[in-house]
């Protein structure tokens, strides 16, 4: 058993794990990294990243046993034969939906850090002050300027392409050149500013995708291939496979675990520490226990959760962290799926090269500055402009060579944007364990029971009109608002259920992520989030593990934890 | 008529000689086997000859070349629910009858001008039912549906062959490349490139 001793054990290794991990080797910690799934490796196991659609069996497209293995991911567009393997088996790994939950989730090393969406914003300042301005929740226990050093940090190592726009609303960073956007996009978004006196921004969005060459990593820019999902070969997306992973391998401190699920943390009582993890090796079904100084747990929101809920059980019924009352509440995740399209006229005579893996990006207006709404918070939209495919509506043109010849030929011009709204923070949106549904192991699973509020319901509204106000504004034509009823879990933001916070009676972690009542315990996933702002959340993560695991390690030299 | 008749006329008919040939060049890289579908090698052949009227060689390749019949007896085989699958199958009789009963001939016997006529008349018929039924089907929708609690109605069998064959012909090897553009590794993204009337589109 000499060989399950280490200072540190990361718990989960996808964008956040991948972060802990490497920051906590490369201060010279022995590490293991514990993963529930199996091992991908960098390009190597990447087997559809030069298949075409022709070379799939299906052509990409998913087969009714599919569809009745998978009915989760099957009510989205997640579903597919490149991507296939890539979501947990949800046979093996079921939950209970109380109310509709949509878990999009990855097992399997790297986790959702190969299948994200890669826009990478900072928060804002009003985001940290907003709770506790609006006495929504809890106060977060920090302010922007405590994350700013960190965002930077994250930033330079990641690769984050965008400009710099001079915004408060969406602070600035250290980007690598942004990708561009279209004639279409650059003649609305001109339109745009000029209609709404520069109070509404159409601006490149902030991607994960490098455009300069990173040798240091090993990673090459984007070729424009858009096959992100199928792993990238050049290393040209951030993942925990292309950057973080081989940074912490270098080190020699690091040990990788696959098929490891962490079924409890090891919890002194007397010395209120974590001593370490009891896992289920998922292929032999034995259990092992491994010890260390410190634990980071970073499994995704609901998962890092779950641990928390089935450890140390003996002295809080509800699991370690539930003193707080705040364990597997506050559930948060961003609503989408509403906003606009357009046709847009002219431009015949242009068209692009390459597939862009991005669009623009509309950072949030309402309730900002002097706008004020009867709702709290905002959104911000994600788009493109593109001309149509040979997907494009067909129905005149019946059959035979008139139809071919439409079908080669690009459509017109068309424009669209979704919105991402802020979910506020609500006690009663919670998960919790579920003992009667078990697992292939035998454990015990999530329900989830969550729902939007009147401040969502109100807030889509404006998601709407407003993207439509904002094309009309551009001139364009053919303006058509979309609300697709968005439902919990399908914006792939699962935030909250462990929140950070200034008192250990209303929050699960503190200041610095660390578990109230097991300092040397650190979550850093989305269970931390205290808020949801409106922006994509990853590089927040990315930022908070990276202070919280300098913070660890400075903790331990000081002999504090 | 024998199986093996048919074979023969339709090898005639089209010029192509399937029997073991590389017409099924799809075949070698399936992990789908024909055997498996339900669907035989004559059912291909048949929608290849329907496909290649919807989508015929002009200047570029037509669906018979991109062999789109071993691609829809695929989808129909394993995307499709049930219902539609059976709509499906019926519809390569029913297709034939209407044939006979409008012009006193197989399908496959018909001249390529007959062709492109009959299935005019029947693509107008199919989108006539499927707005008398109340269907609604993007005809370059992706060819799964869920199998929903409630149903939706199946739509006319020509329509379900219409769009099997224009998935299955655009995301092949040469509908994409050929008659489409595209580009396997760009490298680079110009966001305002010049175009002319008639080039051609991206595949993807």
């Amino acid at each position: 058993m000499a060989n399950n001793d280490y200072d540190a054990i990361v718990i989960g290794s996808g964008i956040s794990g991948g972060w802990a991990a490497k920051e906590l080797a490369e201060k010279g910690l022995k590490v293991l990294m514990l993963e529930r799934g199996r091992n991908i490796e960098h390009v190597k196991d990447y087997v559809n990243a030069h298949k075409e659609a022709w070379d799939y069996p299906h052509r990409d497209v998913p087969t009714q046993q599919m569809h009745l293995d998978y009915p989760v991911l099957s009510r989205g567009y997640q579903l597919n034969e490149s991507t296939f393997g890539m979501w947990a088996n949800e046979q093996e790994s079921p939950y209970v939906e109380k109310q509709p939950f949509t878990w999009i989730r990855g097992y399997h090393v790297g986790g959702r850090s190969l299948l994200w969406g890669r826009h990478s914003y900072r928060w804002n300042e009003e985001d940290f002050l907003a709770n506790a301005k609006e006495g929504v929740a809890v106060d977060w226990p920090i302010r922007y300027e405590d994350l700013a050093p960190w965002y930077d940090y994250v930033e330079r190592f990641a690769g984050i392409s965008g400009n710099r726009d001079g915004l408060d609303v969406l602070p600035d960073g250290q980007f690598l050149p942004a990708m561009e956007l279209n004639c279409v996009e650059k003649d609305v978004a001109a339109r745009v500013k000029k209609a709404f006196k520069g109070t509404r921004h159409i601006l490149n969005a902030r991607m994960a995708n490098i455009t300069k060459a990173m040798p240091e990593q090993n990673r090459v820019n984007c070729q424009y291939r858009r096959k992100c999902w199928l792993g990238c070969p050049f290393g040209a997306y951030f993942s925990t496979q292309s950057s973080t992973l081989p940074a912490a391998m270098k080190t020699g401190n690091l040990t990788v675990r696959p098929f490891s699920i962490v079924t409890r943390l090891l919890y002194d009582k007397d010395k209120k520490r974590a001593t370490g993890v009891e896992i289920i090796d998922a292929e032999n079904n034995q259990t092992y226990e491994y010890k260390s100084k410190i634990v980071f747990v970073n499994a995704s929101a609901f998962n890092s959760s779950w641990i928390l809920m089935n450890s140390a059980t003996d002295v809080w019924e509800g699991g370690l962290g539930s003193a707080s009352g705040e364990l597997g509440h506050n559930v948060m995740d961003h609503h989408f799926q509403v906003g606009a399209s357009a046709s847009v006229e002219g431009f015949e005579d242009r068209y692009y090269f390459g597939r862009r893996p991005t669009g623009f990006y509309i950072p949030r207006f309402r309730n900002w500055g002097d706008d004020k709404r009867n709702y709290l918070r905002g959104f911000g939209y994600q788009g493109g402009a593109s001309r149509s495919g040979w997907r494009k509506n067909i129905a005149e043109f019946g059959i035979g060579a008139e139809l071919k010849q439409a079908m080669s030929e690009p459509g017109g011009w068309q424009i669209g944007m979704t919105g991402f709204g802020e979910i506020l923070p609500v006690h009663k949106n919670r998960i919790y364990l579920n003992h009667d549904v078990k697992d292939k192991w035998g454990l015990p699973v999530l329900e989830m029971d969550v729902a939007l509020t009147e401040n969502e319901l109100k807030m889509r509204k404006d998601m709407q009109q407003d993207a439509m106000e904002m094309l009309e504004a551009a001139g364009l034509k053919e303006i058509r608002g979309f609300d697709a009823d968005y439902k919990p879990g399908t914006g792939i933001h699962e935030m909250g259920t462990a929140r950070m916070g200034r008192d250990p009676k209303t929050s699960v972690l503190n200041s610095h992520n660390q578990v109230w009542d097991a300092p040397n315990v650190f979550v850093t996933d989305g269970a931390c989030m205290t808020s949801a702002s409106c922006v994509n959340p990853s590089l927040t993560y990315m930022a908070l593990t990276a202070r919280a695991a300098s913070y660890a390690v400075e903790a331990l030299k000081r002999g504090d934890i | 008529m024998e199986r093996r008749e048919l074979l023969k006329l339709i090898a005639a008919a089209t010029g192509t000689a399937f029997v073991g040939g590389a017409a099924f060049a799809y075949e070698q890289r399936a992990a789908v086997n024909l055997h498996d579908t339900g669907f035989s090698e004559l059912d291909v052949a048949f929608l290849n000859e329907v496909g290649d009227v919807i989508l015929p060689k002009t200047d570029t390749p037509g669906a018979k070349e991109a062999n789109v019949g071993a691609m829809m007896v695929v989808f129909a085989a394993d995307c499709y629910t049930a219902s539609e699958r059976q709509a499906f199958r019926d519809g390569l009789t029913q297709l034939n009858s209407y044939s006979k009963e409008k012009l006193n001939k197989d399908f496959l016997l018909l001249t390529a001008e007959q062709k492109l006529q009959l299935l005019t008349g029947l693509d107008t018929e199919a989108r006539r039912y499927n707005a008398e039924h109340g269907v609604y089907r993007n005809e370059t929708a992706r060819p799964d549906s869920q199998n929903r609690a409630s149903p939706v109605p199946v739509p006319h069998y020509f329509t379900l062959f219409k769009q099997l064959t224009l998935y299955s012909f655009f995301t092949s090897q040469i509908g994409a490349t050929k008659v489409l553009r595209y580009s396997a590794i760009p490298g680079r993204y110009d966001g305002d490139m010049p175009y002319q009337k008639g080039d051609r589109a991206w595949a993807t």
